[in-house]
């Protein structure tokens, strides 16, 4: 077990800046979980003799223009972040992950999804995005799976890439040719080799959706503006730029920490992987 | 080549119907009748029929579909509710400053990304590298509107030296002058796109240092900034734009953001204003055109790398 948990880390251990970005998202993950324990304040209460306060010792971050404090609501925004970021990638590996493995072990499947996947691709992601808000409304599931569906064709894409790879490789030939079936062939011999290439790819895609949820929420089209989400906080702050400069830092220094550390654990492990799957995930990207 | 081109012309033309059908369909799957969607809700009787009339609201879905599409192929996007007008119109006035936005946003994006990224893979390893990637990795992590919000008020409300929103046309008073007023908007939107060219120029200019021909080119003795501009960059370039229609399909996503904090006329905040008004036929315009454009940019791509490669041969 410790073995295993070695190899796991070691991408990390080697290169420092990697081990910060893991540890930022683990400070994040706990922050989410233990919000209402953490934070000084309740995210909604209105204080309305301290509006506007700048970085104080009651009020480290400020408050908003309701005087409600902003280390805490940017607390309580870390839920909102986790919750789309666990949502994003579930929905884009739970689709993602059978289309582009059907498409593999299926050619004339592959012909037909994989075509529609290059179809979906043809939308710049955000237009697609709001498209699936105006037609499924404003929530956010739904921004979950608008932007869900952008990753959904990279993940396809990738999953396709190296099942293929694998479907070549001689001991999947060899358990073929010994009359395993196909769905045992990709459930015990194909899926478990797709771990690494797929937790790179969720990772970045943990990134890559932060930052577009942050873009819905700013258009007002993200989560309800109730909410205290950092994209939200951003949104609502936005005019009182000249007047508390401040307001809009820290939000915004949690979407770029979010990002940034997630992007550089996504870029460890890739590092790290077998050099035969990297051509794959270097297409990943998309924003 | 003419064969190439036929194929790659007829995957471009399949996509987009594909891709048609579905933008088609967008208007059928937002809540409420169709002709309503269309049409708002103040619309007369009057206009109603007139409107069922024309696209064949009472006929069977693929009846109007090709309706549908004779009518756009015909340069008939439909009307805009909010507007009153004819919806390629409204997407018209946007489009001066989307291109313009875009066109400088693009200028920067090769003028930062490129030459940064080569000094990045030459010092591979150095502090220098591992700074700049390191800052290339920070700034695609950055929302373009937070650094956006940022730039107005550094460079707008305390020095007052740029404006802070509009875009009053070139080709009205104060001239070229007023394309200072997309010179922040397009710094926003840059800075993460050059942070991904940069990093994609860093990584397949140490591809192609691995390859067989630049070793033979170093045993020849040849210089080496020589080697470094017309072996390895020559070929890594090859890499940098075949990734440019993917880099035309971010700049449009974030110019949707950026347009909305600059205030900007253009195509992107029509979009998000129009979603606002419920204004659905220009939303279905927006994404008509912008999914053409995208496929015409990625042809025009694919045929540029097949024309600066000989090597490529695609079956």
């Amino acid at each position: 077990m410790t073995a295993r948990l070695k190899t796991l880390l070691e991408p990390f251990l080697a290169r420092r800046i990697a081990l910060f970005g893991l540890i930022v998202v683990g400070v994040m993950i706990f922050a989410a979980i233990f919000a209402p324990l953490i934070a000084p304040y309740d995210p909604l209460a209105i204080d309305s003799l301290a509006r506007l306060s700048p970085p104080t010792a009651e009020h480290w971050f400020g408050t908003d223009h309701f005087g409600r404090d902003t280390l805490s609501r940017v607390i309580h925004g870390s839920r909102l972040a986790l919750i789309i970021g666990v949502g994003v990638v579930s929905f884009a590996l739970l689709t993602g992950v059978p289309a582009g493995v059907a498409s593999a072990m299926f050619p004339r499947v592959g012909a037909v999804v994989m075509r529609g996947v290059d179809v979906l691709m043809a939308f710049p992601a955000l237009l697609l995005a709001l498209g699936l808000i105006v037609i499924l409304g404003q929530s956010v599931a739904n921004a979950i799976v608008a932007i869900g569906v952008v990753y959904l064709t990279t993940t396809a894409r990738i999953a396709y890439g190296v099942c293929l790879r694998l479907k070549a490789e001689a001991y999947v030939m060899a358990a073929r040719s010994l009359g395993v079936g196909t769905l045992q062939t990709v459930l015990r011999h194909i899926l478990p080799n797709m771990i690494s290439p797929l937790l790179v790819q969720a990772s970045f895609v943990f990134a890559f959706a932060q930052l577009g949820a942050a873009s819905l929420d700013f258009l007002g089209l993200g989560a309800p503006p109730e909410t205290p989400s950092w994209g939200n906080m951003l949104a609502e702050s936005r005019i009182y730029i000249t007047r508390a400069p401040w307001l809009l830092f820290f939000p915004g220094a949690m979407i770029i920490l979010t990002a940034f550390s997630l992007n550089l654990v996504g870029d460890a492990l890739r590092d790290r992987l077998d050099p035969r799957y990297r051509a794959v995930l270097g297409a990943s990207r998309k924003n | 080549m003419g064969r190439y081109l036929m194929q790659r012309l007829g995957a471009a033309v399949t996509t987009m119907a594909a891709a048609s059908v579905i933008i088609f369909f967008f208007i059928h799957l937002i809540p409420g009748d169709p002709l309503y969607v269309l049409l708002g809700d103040g619309s007369t009787p009057e206009q109603a029929e007139a409107l069922r009339a024309k696209m064949g609201l009472d006929r069977p879905i693929y009846v109007q579909y090709v309706t549908w599409l004779t009518n756009v192929l015909a340069g008939d996007f439909g009307q805009s509710i909010f507007f009153q007008a004819p919806v390629l119109e409204v997407i018209a006035d946007g489009a001066e400053t989307s291109i313009l936005l875009a066109s400088i946003t693009a200028v920067w994006v090769i003028l930062l990304g490129v030459p940064i990224g080569m000094v990045s893979a030459v010092r591979h390893g150095s502090w220098l590298d591992q700074g700049l990637s390191g800052t290339a990795m920070l700034l695609a992590s950055i929302p373009t509107f937070w650094v956006g919000l940022y730039l107005i008020l550094v460079f707008a409300a305390w020095l007052g030296w740029l404006p802070s929103s509009g875009y009053p046309s070139i080709f009205e008073d104060g001239g070229l002058a007023n394309l200072r007023h997309l010179l922040l908007p397009s710094i926003a939107l840059a800075a993460p796109n050059a942070a991904l060219i940069l990093r994609l120029t860093r990584a397949s200019m140490l591809d192609v240092a691995r390859e067989d021909f630049v070793r033979t080119a170093r045993a020849k003795g040849l210089p080496g900034w020589r080697i470094v501009v017309h072996h390895i960059f020559r070929n890594a370039v090859l890499t940098v734009i075949s990734a440019f229609g993917f880099t035309f399909a971010a700049l449009i996503s974030e110019a949707v953001v950026t347009e909305t904090v600059f205030a900007l006329p253009g195509i992107g905040r029509l979009v998000v204003q129009s979603i606002l008004r419920r204004d659905f036929p220009v939303i279905q315009g927006v994404i008509l055109i912008t999914v053409a454009l995208y496929l015409v940019i990625n042809l025009l791509v694919d045929l540029t790398y097949r024309w600066l490669d000989a090597r490529v041969e695609l079956e």
